[in-house]
C-alpha cells in the first residue's frame, strides 16, 4: 500500500494504491487522524489505483466518516472507487453512507 | 513464487489439484496469502469478480484467524490448501488457535445510521455473501477448519443457435 497526500486550501486529497488490509489500514486510519487532528474535515480519497480493499480498510473509511461528519464540520467523499470495491461497499451497506464522485476534480469543485 | 502446473492436468478434469501452503500467523502474512489464492482462482477459472471474492472472503478468515482464534500475532501458522476440482475451487483454512465459530458472530445491522454503524462482524458478512458455501469444524486437539466453496459458472456455449 501507498498513500500520498496533498493539502488544498479548501480540502485534502488522499490517494491510496495497492492492497488495504488487516496490516496496512491502520496506516490509512493514521492519515486521516493527522488530518482531522488539524481541525481539517473535507478530505477525498481517490481509490482509482486501489486494487483490493478489506472489512479492516472499510472500518478505516466509516471511522473517518463518524469524525468528519460530526457537527456537519465536513465529509469523506470517495474518488474513481474501482468496480470490485464498489461491489464490496454496497454489499457492507456503505453506499448510502460516502458521496462517491467519479474524478478528483469533481470532487474537490464539490467541497 | 508462482506454481505452473503442466497443462495436462486440465485435460484430465477427474484429477483434482490440491496444494497446500502455510504462512506465519501474521498480518503482514495477508498479501502473500492473497497472492496464492488469487493464483489457484485464476487457475480454477473463475471470472474476474469471483476471483476478488474469494480473495476478500480468505482474507478476512485468516485476519479472524489472527484476531479471534490466536488472539494475538506470532502465535502460530496458517494452513491454506487450495483444491481446483471440475466445478470449482474449495479452499481450506487451518489454524492451532482456540474454537472461533462463525455461527456465534450475529450478522451486522446494515442499516442504522452512521453514528450507530457497527464497525466489526463485516467480514463474515462478506464471507457468508460471497461464497457458495462455509463450512466450520472445530478439531479438539488440533484447531479450526473453515472450508470455503466457490463454485465456477458454466462455460457459455458459443454459437449455440439450435432451435426447439
Amino acid at each position: 500500500m501507498e498513500i500520498t497526500h496533498t493539502q488544498y486550501r479548501h480540502c485534502d486529497l488522499v490517494k491510496v494504491k495497492g492492497r488495504v488490509d488487516s496490516y496496512t489500514a491502520p496506516q490509512l486510519s493514521e492519515t486521516f487522524n493527522k488530518i482531522t487532528e488539524q481541525g481539517r474535515f473535507k478530505i477525498a480519497l481517490d481509490m482509482s489505483e486501489l486494487d483490493f480493499m478489506s472489512s479492516a480498510g472499510l472500518r478505516a473509511l466509516i471511522n473517518a466518516q463518524k469524525v468528519c461528519k460530526r457537527y456537519n464540520r465536513g465529509e469523506l467523499v470517495l474518488v474513481a472507487v474501482p468496480e470490485n470495491i464498489r461491489a464490496a461497499l454496497d454489499l457492507a451497506g456503505f453506499i448510502p453512507l460516502f458521496k462517491i464522485y467519479d474524478d478528483v476534480l469533481t470532487a474537490i469543485g464539490n467541497f | 513464487m508462482t506454481y505452473s502446473p503442466p497443462l495436462e492436468i486440465f485435460d484430465r478434469p477427474t484429477t483434482p489439484l490440491i496444494i497446500t501452503r502455510s504462512f506465519p500467523g501474521r498480518y503482514d502474512s495477508l498479501a502473500s496469502i492473497g497472492d496464492f489464492v488469487r493464483g489457484m482462482s485464476e487457475k480454477a477459472g473463475l471470472d474476474t469478480f469471483a476471483v476478488y471474492t474469494v480473495e476478500m472472503a480468505v482474507d478476512e478468515a485468516c485476519s479472524n484467524i489472527i484476531e479471534h482464534a490466536y488472539q494475538g500475532e506470532d502465535v502460530g501458522p496458517i494452513s491454506c490448501t487450495c483444491k481446483i476440482s471440475n466445478d470449482g475451487l474449495t479452499i481450506i483454512l487451518e489454524d492451532e488457535g482456540r474454537p472461533f465459530d462463525p455461527k456465534t458472530v450475529a450478522p451486522p445491522d446494515l442499516t442504522s445510521s452512521l453514528e450507530d454503524r457497527p464497525t466489526h462482524g463485516l467480514g463474515l458478512h462478506f464471507i457468508r455473501q460471497w461464497m457458495d458455501e462455509v463450512r466450520y469444524e472445530f478439531q479438539p486437539g488440533r484447531g479450526n477448519r473453515l472450508t470455503l466453496y466457490k463454485k465456477r459458472p458454466p462455460a457459455i456455449k458459443k454459437n449455440n443457435t439450435r432451435k426447439r
